[in-house]
């Protein structure tokens, strides 16, 4: 989303394009050197900077194009930007609605998209297509990477599931031998592929690739951790982080004047903190909605028998209202003595404190790497915007701290995922635990006294 | 140890490694032209890493003044690696405490190798903030790992302290906090026409931290669930390289790979073979104490690390009865074999197997960046990190090796779990541990 701050005054595209293709002259200008970076390594041909050829044919659909003909270039491309934010928030609340398989399909179709998006620009930076292997590298590394996490949530969330299925038994049993097999094999064969010209963009590129799959692909997976702990803690961040970076537009365009940071010299401290604000109160107002409801509220369970995830629960304390009394000053302010709040409200203003004030700095860390590799997006899928990952690189670090967050102030450990290791345990030590949980069951009154002897 | 095996079989190596290297560096200066990424080079330097000048002590170089070159250098080099080794046994000797520092010690170093390359490589020395920024990741990395350690082994400890308490029970979100800060310093601190630099110094301190930081924390889990775990392993290795070296130099002649052109096919079978005789001796020798086979544990009572236990099956000797192809051979009709033995083998192979592609990938990386030795800390071997490539995927290895051969979970850690559930959570677990009890036949339902 720093495309849309960076219209801050309304300019049109174009003039932003040439404003962009100004300041490239400029850095030309300024570092003669440069030009001969990009030369990287041991490729022979390139001696200018790698513009990356981005299309910047139009390439709306042409029904939108004809119908905003009439309009002058300014508001036809305003209303384009405007036509496909409303798709994407339509197509949010329609997988919202479809449910939690969907999500974690587009979750990961989303991963793969933004993976290959920024391997996509990583080939251009160093003219590195006619790598032998390379392509094939990256995408095995990736199946390679999700392989592990994948097999970790599924081993923790469908215990059941695993238990009575032998060939899963020993996938899961020996998880990590298996996927660390899988990775090695990965490699070697990169060992094996270094070509005695190319070993300084091979290495370059073995490391892109790392650290993409650091970036996107561990943050995609807490994603999906989160979403299984409620959809609650799904939608809540990432509307959060939506609603941010719209109210520090909406702020900017109608307030600003003040520059934030010079990496982005349209975002201004008005906009920073009319967003702010903005957010704190939606996401105020978006937990309240949201804890009402039963089916963003509970954990997401795969149930075995009809084979499907349901979220069916009695709602955890969080996610019950509870009155709290109102410090004085502004008791005398608002005339309540009490408020009824669900305890959530207050995590979320948690979590939008956390989107307004760290979630730009995601969005700041993007536009400094397209300044640093002299590309305009990442990408071309959505007219208007750029591409996938222009439009999520806010949400990297809400996604993180969203996890970090539940696992420190919410969630204790996972129950399913206590059972899978107790039923590892050799025989004895899970007897001595039967034991201890029985004795501390019966102190508690849980269970009746002598309800089965041990032998 | 990829030195120790480029010296192959000829004359005064030194001079003719560094003769190849310079005669290929100037090959590639006039193929190439300009790989380095500075704004202020134009011409066609590449980042040469000003090689260190001879700097051998001058007791040893006294001592060998009378020799030819050659034998100078072997003789450098022979009188390292003896001093290496027996530093070594005195580590071990002085127990797991020193152990961890020196794996700290090491990490640290290897760190502050890889960074200072990438500083030479990419002429960034001037970067602001960022020889800061690369330490204070380091910090953050090592904070959260050594946190996590911390909290699983010494839970009594931690249990007792308030602040170690709180710090414990909050780590994640402090140690993502600390994260955070560095990001956004790093934001912070990006400088017009430095971005690309800046990012290539960030992802490259970010790769390091991956490869370094984490393997030296998976070496020292590896520790703490027995010495003899992180001592096989490691000496594996560096047999490896002595016996691959050893057959390579009497016995070589078939190239193994054109990365590292003085490897031969005779050196990496003879080395194969001998590290899994080698793995099966010493592991015969070290099960019979307990000093190396139980885990470390820590004793809050008198503040001290352990090693007192009942060793586990692993370390009791067994029979096993041989196939009989092999009985026909030896005439024996069983053996003795502590089974940790048999897991010495699998160690052993990937150790010799696998443990030369960390090795070249750290050759390729060094002709990548045109450095002939990470660093010159040993005189006669390099840096650091030359001596410890190969043991990178070893650690990794090992350690999901214990996790999926070896260790279950903690019976104590799951405990704490489990109590720490909500009671009907604990209602669950209770039946459904009841019913996998009885299928068992290990509870007998009353009526």
């Amino acid at each position: 989303m720093t495309e849309l701050r960076k219209r801050g005054g309304g300019t049109d595209r174009v003039t932003k394009t040439s404003s962009d293709k100004e300041a490239d002259v400029e850095d030309r200008h300024v570092l003669p050197g440069e030009a001969g970076v990009d030369v990287e390594g041991d490729s022979e041909s390139k001696a200018d900077s790698p513009d990356v050829p981005l299309s910047t044919a139009d390439n709306t659909p042409q029904f939108l194009n004809n119908a905003v003909e009439g309009l002058n270039p300014r508001w036809k491309n305003w209303w384009i930007r405007g036509v496909l934010s409303l798709v994407m928030i339509s197509a949010f609340f329609m997988m919202i609605y479809l449910g939690t398989v969907m999500l974690i399909l587009v979750v990961m179709s989303i991963q793969i998209k933004c993976f290959q998006e920024i391997i996509e620009i990583g080939y251009r930076v160093y003219h590195s297509y006619e790598l032998p292997w390379f392509r094939s590298l990256s995408w095995y590394f990736l199946i390679c990477v999700n392989y592990f996490f994948y097999g970790e949530t599924l081993a923790e969330y469908f215990g059941a599931l695993v238990q009575r299925e032998e060939p899963l038994q020993f996938l899961v049993r020996y998880h990590r031998f298996i996927s660390f097999a899988f990775y090695l094999a990965g490699f070697c064969m990169f060992v094996l592929s270094l070509v005695k010209k190319h070993y300084r963009l091979q290495f370059y590129m073995f490391a892109w690739t790392h650290v993409t799959l650091l970036i996107v692909v561990t943050q995609s997976h807490l994603v999906i951790q989160n979403l299984f702990e409620g959809m609650i803690w799904f939608l809540v961040p990432v509307s959060i982080v939506i609603c941010n970076d719209i109210m520090a537009y909406l702020f900017g365009f109608f307030f600003g004047r003040t520059p934030l940071i010079k990496l982005s010299p349209k975002k201004t401290w008005e906009g920073f903190i009319g967003g702010f604000f903005g957010t704190l109160v939606f996401g105020f107002i978006l937990a309240y909605l949201l804890a009402q409801f039963q089916y963003f509220v509970c954990p997401v369970e795969y149930n075995s028998e009809t084979n499907r995830f349901t979220a069916e629960c009695e709602p955890s304390d969080i996610f019950v209202v509870h009155e709290y009394t109102l410090p004085f000053a502004i008791q005398n302010i608002v005339q309540w003595k009490t408020v009824n709040l669900y305890p959530f409200q207050i995590h979320s203003v948690a979590l939008s404190t956390f989107g307004s004030l760290i979630g730009p700095f995601g969005g700041f860390f993007a536009s400094g790497f397209k300044r640093a590799f002299k590309i305009k997006d990442f990408a071309d899928t959505i007219p208007g915007h750029g591409g996938i990952m222009d439009r999520f690189d806010c949400q990297y670090l809400m996604a993180t701290f969203t996890h970090v967050y539940i696992a420190s102030f919410i969630r204790g450990p996972n129950p399913s995922k206590v059972l899978q290791q107790l039923l590892l345990l050799q025989p004895e030590q899970q007897l001595s635990i039967f034991n201890i949980l029985r004795d501390r069951l019966r102190n508690r009154g849980i269970l009746p006294p002598a309800v089965v002897e041990a032998i | 140890m990829t030195e120790l095996r480029h010296r192959g079989t000829t004359d005064n190596e030194l001079q003719h490694q560094q003769s190849d290297d310079k005669g290929s560096e100037n090959e590639s200066k006039t193929e190439k032209g300009g790989a380095s990424d500075s704004e202020t080079k134009p011409d066609s330097a590449l980042p040469e890493v000003p090689v260190p000048a001879d700097d051998t002590p001058e007791v040893l170089n006294k001592a060998l003044s009378g020799l030819s070159s050659r034998w100078k250098n072997w003789w450098v080099r022979g009188i390292l690696t003896l001093a290496m080794i027996l530093f070594f046994f005195i580590i071990i000797y002085m127990g797991p405490m020193v152990l961890m520092m020196i794996v700290l010690c090491v990490q640290i170093k290897c760190f502050q190798e890889i960074i200072h390359i990438g500083y030479s490589v990419y002429h960034s020395y001037h970067l602001p903030w960022f020889r800061t920024l690369s330490w204070y990741f380091l910090l953050c990395v090592n904070y959260f790992f050594y946190g996590e350690t911390v909290t699983d082994y010494f839970s009594n400890l931690v249990q007792r302290e308030e602040p170690l308490r709180i710090l414990s029970k909050y780590h994640r979100l402090i140690s993502f906090a600390l994260y955070l800060t560095g990001f956004c310093m790093f934001v912070l601190s990006l400088v017009k026409k430095h971005y690309r630099l800046q990012f290539y110094m960030f992802g490259w301190t970010h790769v390091t931290l991956l490869i370094v930081v984490t393997q030296s924390h998976l070496i020292i889990h590896n520790l703490f669930e027995g010495m003899i775990w992180f001592i096989v392993p490691i000496s594996c290795v560096i047999c490896n390289d002595i016996m691959a070296y050893m057959f390579g130099f009497f016995f070589g002649r078939t190239p193994l790979i054109k990365l590292s052109p003085k490897k031969t096919w005779e050196g990496f079978i003879g080395g194969f073979f001998s590290t899994v005789v080698f793995g099966i001796l010493l592991s015969y020798v070290m099960s019979g104490y307990s000093f190396f086979v139980c885990p470390v544990e820590f004793n809050s009572d008198r503040n001290s690390f352990e090693v007192d236990c009942e060793p586990s099956d692993l370390f009791q000797l067994q029979d096993y009865s041989l196939p009989d192809a092999l009985q026909s051979l030896t005439g024996w009709p069983t053996v003795r074999l502590y089974p940790f033995q048999i897991h010495s083998i699998a160690l052993a192979a990937f150790a010799s197997l696998m443990g030369p592609f960390g090795g070249f990938f750290a050759s390729g990386f060094k002709r990548a960046f045109k450095i002939k030795d990470f660093a010159d800390t040993i005189p006669g071997h390099g840096g650091i990190m030359d001596r410890f490539d190969c043991q990178y995927l070893m650690a990794t290895f090992v350690n999901v090796y214990i996790a999926s051969f070896i260790r279950g979970p903690n019976p104590a850690k799951v405990v704490q779990q489990l109590l720490a559930l909500r009671l009907d959570q604990q209602l669950n677990i209770f039946n459904s541990l009841k019913t996998h009890l009885t299928e068992r036949g290990l509870l007998e339902e009353v009526a």
